[in-house]
């Protein structure tokens, strides 16, 4: 695939990868091999609340870029102090930045997240913003410095795949920076049509880790990710309501 | 002293290195990063930096998550 990057890097991969809700850690290097991912994201948690389990030691014999989020930020202020503490675990200044709305539709909060988007720019940061599928607030985004916006298909963990494909289109059309799905992705289809719209990329989470297999989903959406991307390039046919034959009409018999 | 971490009190004294060999059995773990009073204590100031009475720390490391 052609050469992907994000403020200036170059990610190995179009496809990205969630690690949240993968039932065994020990599935995670085949899975990760599977996926072949760009980056893989992580969320930070209070020491004492989950085992960390070795889960930083395999991102690191994978040798993959580590993307931290602001998952469960319900506010500019946490989702501030969530990306500091993240740049300094783990010393990068990347981040994907979450700030949601509330714990029942996880929905993102626009105000608050255009808001703490414009802080961490400032604090030099990095900042890869979750966002609804809104091209207007995704120009915000791009305005107040983000290095990408990754607007969703549909709520996260649905599975619902992408509710408003012309949406999506409309990002596309209204920013320069690379444009990431996220959310919403279910199955390989998905996966391709956010290629075949246009995205850069697409971040996978519970469409990898909740699946029964999830080492044949991860490799699945790479394939999904590669075919979308290419047929993006190769430019569809226009849709039309009549039928145009393909073979010719002259010299049939009778 | 009472301080507070990750949302549960404790009587410690000391600095932030010895709360985190206290906690991890490491006075500098990696992978970890902390917080007192909403502001980052940089690595190379955790054995440096007094934990005062009164003061809420947080202790944070990656998990999985998307």
């Amino acid at each position: 695939m052609s050469v992907f990057k994000i403020a200036g890097r170059e990610l190995s991969s179009r496809l990205l990868l969630g690690t949240g809700g993968l039932p065994n850690l020990a599935l995670l290097p085949d899975v990760i091999a599977a996926a072949e991912p760009g980056m893989v994201t992580v969320s930070m948690r209070r020491t004492s609340s989950t085992a960390a389990g070795g889960l930083l030691e395999t991102l690191r014999a994978a040798k993959v870029p580590i993307l931290p989020n602001t998952a469960g930020c319900l506010s500019a202020r946490e989702a501030v102090l969530t990306a500091q503490l993240a740049r300094e675990a783990l010393e990068t200044d990347w981040v994907k930045l979450e700030v949601i709305g509330d714990e029942t539709s996880l929905m993102p909060d626009a105000v608050e997240l255009v808001e703490a988007a414009e802080q961490l720019v400032r604090k030099g940061f990095t900042v890869l913003p979750y966002a609804t599928d809104d091209p207007v607030l995704a120009r915000r985004l791009e305005d107040a410095g983000c290095a990408a916006v990754m607007p969703l298909g549909s709520p996260i963990g649905s599975g619902l795949g992408i509710l408003n494909p012309h949406a999506i289109e409309a990002i596309v059309a209204a920013v320069d920076v690379p444009v990431v799905l996220d959310a919403g992705v279910g199955t390989a289809s998905d996966a391709a049509l956010a290629m075949e719209l246009g995205c850069s990329a697409v971040l996978a989470a519970t469409a990898v880790t909740r699946a029964d297999d999830p080492v044949a989903m991860a490799r699945a959406l790479r394939l999904a990710v590669e075919a979308g991307h290419t047929a993006r390039g190769a430019g569809r046919i226009p849709r039309q309501a009549v039928a145009r034959a393909s073979s010719p009409m002259e010299g049939r018999i009778a | 002293m009472r301080i507070t971490v990750n949302g549960e009190p404790m009587e410690v004294g000391g600095t932030v290195a010895d709360l985190l060999e206290a906690r991890t059995g490491d006075r500098r773990p990696s992978g970890v990063a902390v917080a007192v009073a909403e502001e980052i204590v940089p690595r190379d100031d955790w054995a440096e930096r007094s934990l005062q009475d009164g003061d809420v720390v947080e202790i944070v490391t990656a998990v999985q998550g998307g």
